[in-house]
């Protein structure tokens, strides 16, 4: 019985972390600043894959270029 | 061929099937609430770099169009026009001239929150063909706020060498990527990624050689050729944020610390401003890019003697140096009289200056004229243009 009891432990922490999770505290009405294009990473994929292009061929090094970056093919 | 079995290992692969399978479950397991396919765009560009004696530049067209709203099809095509004589060629060879040709098609599903990617590209030389497939996925969750990406790709590369009919080698390339990107506040984006590269084969340049002392020669030093270890892994971890002025403009910050198994390790540091002045149309940028690298354990600009180590390279990209880059850049939105076929178009034009400074990469070119001890001669350092000249218009 104390063992089942240890069992539904986890079930209990679990159910405690669902009352302490935080709600998404920005609402998608809040979001107008976010949707604006100025505020994404790259705004012209064309021209960031360009730049990690040459960024790659100029340095040692690659990787963790973010969305439009990486796996150009190209040595 | 025989394969031996390990009991030990077939349990570790079944275990780690299970967590994909969970984690694939988890990924999947979401609801309401869509993300969103890319944008419908087709991007024109032709790009320029230039500096060091060598030009490459050439066209690159882009076009990304959506099937229903589930899936979205990219193609691009990119060539890179090579001319000139870098300080390499000017040293040990003739200039030359090449062409790069790449073409690559990606196709992204998108399912609830959660997109799914395949990707392929071909790149061709006259001496280097290589093809790499990738694949993707990324989730939207936590209302959205938070993304988890992550990409693998494969690449397989044939090298030759020009005037040498029996060299061929290989080399293989897998890369792994996993990225998170937050919102913060209503004006604060940030993201967080992690690559990890594992090369394997012929991983140096056929036609590149190192210098060694060589007191029989008339300079004091002779050439060899490179020799490469034929594995190399790295891994890269990049922080980048993104925060919303009080008025409408926004700065971009970005660091990435790379390290590898040749002993290369390396920072850069970028910030970007971008202003928009809505009654002109205009959206103004301007960035700052610092890149400061340590190099590989085997790079030496000069051997004492022949066959002085077991591997050696005088790749100046693999030694001790760094790099300042400041650019500025334009996107103008066509007025609607001149909007071809009633779509949103742009032209855009971006410069960036870059200054590339060595620490341990000399001019051997100095002693065409002066006189000067093997070892002696001043560090090397150029400057480069990069353009990039684009028409986008959108569907």
């Amino acid at each position: 019985m104390y063992k089942r009891a240890l069992l539904l432990l986890p079930l209990l922490l679990l159910a405690g972390c669902e009352t302490m999770m935080p709600e998404p505290w920005v609402k998608p009405y809040e979001r107008h600043y976010l949707a604006d294009p100025i505020m994404s990473f790259e705004r012209d994929p064309v021209a960031a894959g360009y730049m990690n292009h040459v960024y790659e061929a100029r340095e040692a090094a690659r990787g963790a270029e973010g969305g439009s970056g990486g796996g150009c093919g190209c040595n | 061929m025989v394969r031996k079995v390990v009991p030990g290992a077939v349990v570790a692969v079944t275990d780690l099937k299970k967590h994909v399978g969970l984690l694939v479950i988890a990924l999947f397991a979401s609801s309401a609430n869509s993300a969103v396919l890319p944008e419908e765009r087709a991007d024109t560009m032709y790009h320029a770099y230039s500096g060091g004696g060598v030009t490459i530049d050439g066209p690159s067209v882009l076009v990304r169009k959506n099937i229903g709203n589930k899936v979205s099809l990219s193609a691009n095509y990119y060539v890179d026009m090579i001319s000139g004589a870098s300080i390499d060629v000017q040293a040990t060879a003739s200039p030359y001239s090449e062409q790069r040709d790449e073409f690559s098609l990606g196709a992204d599903y998108l399912v609830e929150k959660t997109t799914m990617s395949l990707s392929y590209t071909n790149s061709s030389e006259n001496d280097y063909q290589a093809e790499t497939v990738g694949f993707g996925i990324s989730q939207d969750f936590f209302g959205d706020l938070s993304t988890l990406s992550m990409r693998v790709s494969l690449g397989s590369d044939d090298v030759m060498r020009n005037g040498d009919e029996n060299f061929l080698e290989q080399a293989e390339h897998r890369r792994y990527s996993l990225g998170w990107s937050q919102i913060l506040t209503t004006k604060l984006i940030a993201e967080v990624s992690v690559e990890t590269v594992a090369d394997e084969g012929f991983l140096n340049n056929p036609y590149r050689s190192v210098r060694y002392l060589d007191p029989n020669s008339g300079t004091g030093f002779s050439y060899q050729a490179e020799l490469y270890p034929t594995t190399r892994n790295s891994d890269a971890v990049a922080l980048r944020a993104k925060y919303r002025l009080p008025y409408r403009a926004a700065i971009k910050s970005e660091y990435r610390r790379y390290a590898d198994s040749w002993g290369i390790s390396s920072d850069n540091l970028e910030l970007r401003y971008t202003h928009p002045l809505e009654s002109e149309n205009l959206i103004l940028e301007g960035k700052l890019r610092f890149y400061k690298q340590d190099g590989a354990d085997f790079y030496s600009d000069l051997f004492p003697y022949l066959n002085a180590t077991n591997f050696r390279a005088r790749d100046k990209e693999l030694s001790d140096f760094s790099s300042t880059a400041i650019g500025i850049g334009a996107s103008y939105q066509l007025p609607e009289r001149w909007a071809l076929f009633n779509r949103r178009n742009t032209v855009n034009l971006y410069w960036d200056y870059v200054l590339f400074d060595y620490d341990n990469f000399h001019d051997v070119r100095v002693h065409n004229s002066g006189d000067y001890l093997p070892g002696e001669e001043p560090s090397y350092s150029f400057n480069a243009h990069v353009v990039r000249l684009f028409w986008s218009m959108w569907f």
